[in-house]
């Protein structure tokens, strides 16, 4: 590596990982860890083992429970969602067979893959990690490059330890200034896809970066870089520092001993270089982002929480968008409609996106002393079974109960629709996960992306709601 | 899998933007542990008139008679952007589409459709919306024709459009490689970087 050469942060990832330069600008990348679970996981697996092929390293290999499995209280292999034991009981005949580390439905470990393998150490600073699931690129917030896959994706990588891989353009979005009371790393992440559109970051693996991101906890720094696939970016990654060396001492699976003080040093060296070139930047002033939902059905349809649905943009052929049109219909919404004039039928906390310890305790401070509006089916689903005992702990699980959300088991629940559980035909939920897709959380369910506090707000009020006025 | 040297066929505009695989296979329809079967899913929410139903809606452009054998799809920016869910192109395959022609892919939607022999191509919004103009005359006799190896697509009335594809992914449609076999070709190189990439960083060991 020459001193002269300034390098991003992703591009020193990329060559320590390189194994052989491919035709073009791809290049076969070695792999560290490989994530699955029981949805795409048990394809995988189960394709693999059909082919005669085996995984190189089991040991760098590990699966969860998070997707089919029901979040009922006392679940078990049986769910909601027809045909998902099928899903369980293969995963975990696959899971033997392969000799991998299993988070199965009752252990003590379980939870989304997004979540657990944070808190587990799983995901480390420099390591690539991969998993046949979009939200892989949350993990790049420990200065990981952690980017989702497809199944056929993951068989390879779990048969020769590498991907082929196109390699990204660098795109640096600088959230400069400090965020205003109530605004959390959910109202940054939205209002970039507002401001730059859905497909904002196609081709781009993002450098998240500047004086409000430094000011992130790990845990909001998860949630930033979860929707870094809502912006149609590789995946995307902020510099390790010291709260994630922090964050990650002691944990089960980060490095110990010996192997810890060599560990942190590398780390100390994963950066962007000052004079390091990217090939996009963005700037955001902090300043400009207020509590934000979306009205449509695609996370770049999110405005302030105070502004109005806008009337429909005129494309380049002077027609008005077909897709805003369709949103409209399908969320039922009218331009100029005050946000906080939509009543709720559903408010859900929970997903990989809003689902940790410190999600909890923002929602939770909203909720307590106050009740969920009638007629509100409210549902709170902690993103891994140590943040649900942890929230237990802490008596987070009553302020919910008393409030009249309803307290449930880890997993990916309602975030979306597995042909079980649904808050039902053309409900309008207020939810806290990543996708506002048509039917995603149900068939016609109509879905506003907000943080976990509006969400809790929103119960309380019956209609979207400003967070501010609850705090 | 099937080498991907040309194709001619009936094209079905979808002239949206971010048509998500949610919307390509809602997730109900990943009924089995499996890649096949799946077809029937394909555009499910749009093609039926009931969710779980099975009754065409008759407004869906795939269900209308002029459309019957579409092998090429139309469509705007970022199609199949949304949940990595292979089985979006196990769908798409199984019903018989060969090529998208799209304004831009989700990226993970992109390298699946080629790991599947299904070839993207990505075209400015304006000639999609052109080539879906022509089409929509008559589909069954404005056909499109797809060069991979020459890297064009031509419509009927003749006009050229030509697309980039990167080499590495070019030579796996053409040859009709499967990935892991021609990756592991390199087994001794993986072997070799592995050993010293061990001693450089033993924690992740
Ligand atoms: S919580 Fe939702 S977005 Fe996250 S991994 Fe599960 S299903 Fe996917």
């Amino acid at each position: 590596m020459s001193n002269s050469t300034a390098m991003t942060l992703f591009e020193k990832i990329w060559q320590q990982h390189q194994v052989e330069s491919l035709d073009g600008d791809a290049a076969l990348i070695y792999i560290d860890r490989i994530f699955l679970h029981e949805r795409t996981g048990s394809i995988a697996l189960k394709s693999l083992a059909s082919d005669g092929r085996k995984v190189v390293n089991p040991e760098h290999v590990f699966c969860t429970m998070d997707h089919i499995v029901d979040t009922f209280p006392g679940r078990n292999d049986t769910t909601l969602m027809p045909s998902g034991t099928d899903f369980i009981l293969a995963t975990r005949e696959s899971c033997k067979e392969a000799g991998i580390r299993l988070f199965d439905v009752n252990d003590p470990q379980q939870g989304i893959v997004h979540v657990i393998s944070p808190e587990l150490g799983i995901v480390q600073p420099g390591c690539t990690l991969v998993c046949p699931d979009s939200h892989t690129c949350s993990q790049g917030a420990l200065g990981a490059l952690a980017w989702g896959i497809g199944s056929s994706e993951a068989e390879h990588a779990m048969a020769t330890k590498t991907l082929r891989v196109n390699k990204p353009k660098t795109m640096n979005v600088r959230f400069n200034g400090s965020l205003s009371k109530a605004v959390t790393a959910k109202d940054m992440i939205l209002h970039l896809i507002g401001q730059y559109g859905a497909a904002g970051g196609a081709g781009y693996v993002i450098e998240f970066s500047g004086k409000a991101v430094d000011e992130l906890e790990i845990e909001a720094r998860l949630t930033l870089c979860n929707m870094a696939v809502e912006f149609s970016a590789f995946s995307g990654l902020i510099a390790p520092d010291q709260k994630t060396i922090e964050y990650l001492r002691g944990k089960e699976h980060a490095p110990s001993g010996k192997n810890w003080d060599a560990a942190v040093s590398f780390w100390n060296q994963l950066y962007s270089d000052k004079d390091a070139e990217f090939d996009s930047i963005i700037e955001i002033d902090c300043q400009d982002i207020c509590p934000t939902i979306t009205w449509g059905t695609s996370p770049q349809h999110a405005i302030a929480v105070t502004d109005t649905v806008p009337e429909p943009s005129i494309n380049g052929n002077g027609k008005v968008s077909e897709s805003v049109l369709r949103a409209m219909h399908y969320m039922q919404v009218t331009p100029n409609t005050k946000l906080t004039d939509l009543a709720i039928d559903g408010a859900f906390i929970g997903s990989c996106t809003n689902s940790r310890i410190s999600d909890l305790r923002m929602a939770a401070e909203v909720l307590k002393g106050r009740k969920v509006a009638v007629g509100v089916k409210a549902i709170c689903v902690p993103g891994s079974t140590l943040v649900k005992q942890q929230a237990e702990a802490e008596g987070l699980d009553k302020i919910f109960i008393e409030s009249g959300f309803e307290w449930r088991e880890a997993g990916c629940s309602m975030c979306f629709y597995a042909g079980g559980e649904t808050f039902g035909h053309q409900k309008r939920v207020v939810t806290s996960t990543n996708r506002n897709f048509e039917s995603r959380q149900g068939p016609e369910t109509r879905s506003h992306l907000a943080s976990p506090a509006t969400v809790a707000a929103s119960a309380i009020a019956g209609h979207l709601a400003d967070v501010r006025e609850f705090l | 899998m099937d080498k991907f040297t040309q194709h001619q066929g009936v094209a079905a505009p979808l002239m949206q933007s971010n048509i998500d695989t949610d919307v390509i296979i809602p997730s109900r329809e990943m009924k089995r542990v499996s890649k096949i079967g799946l077809g029937e899913g394909l555009f499910a929410n749009r093609r039926y008139t009931l969710p779980g139903g099975r009754e065409p809606n008759p407004d869906f452009v795939l269900n209308k008679l002029e459309y019957e054998n579409t092998s090429i799809l139309l469509s705007g920016k970022n199609f199949g952007c949304g949940s990595s869910r292979e089985h979006a192109v196990w769908a798409l395959k199984e019903y018989g589409i060969k090529a998208i022609i799209a304004a831009g892919f989700g990226s993970i939607f992109y390298n699946n459709c080629i790991r599947n022999g299904i070839l993207p191509i990505v075209l400015d919004l304006i000639v999609i919306e052109s080539l879906s103009a022509e089409v929509q005359e008559n589909p069954q006799s404005n056909q499109i024709c797809i060069n991979l190896v020459k890297q064009y697509v031509e419509s009927s009335n003749g006009k050229c459009h030509s697309f980039d594809i990167k080499p590495a992914q070019k030579v796996m449609l053409v040859e009709g490689l499967d990935a892991i076999d021609v990756t592991l070709k390199m087994k001794d190189e993986i072997f070799q970087f592995q050993h010293s990439y061990n001693k450089d960083f033993p924690w992740l060991n």
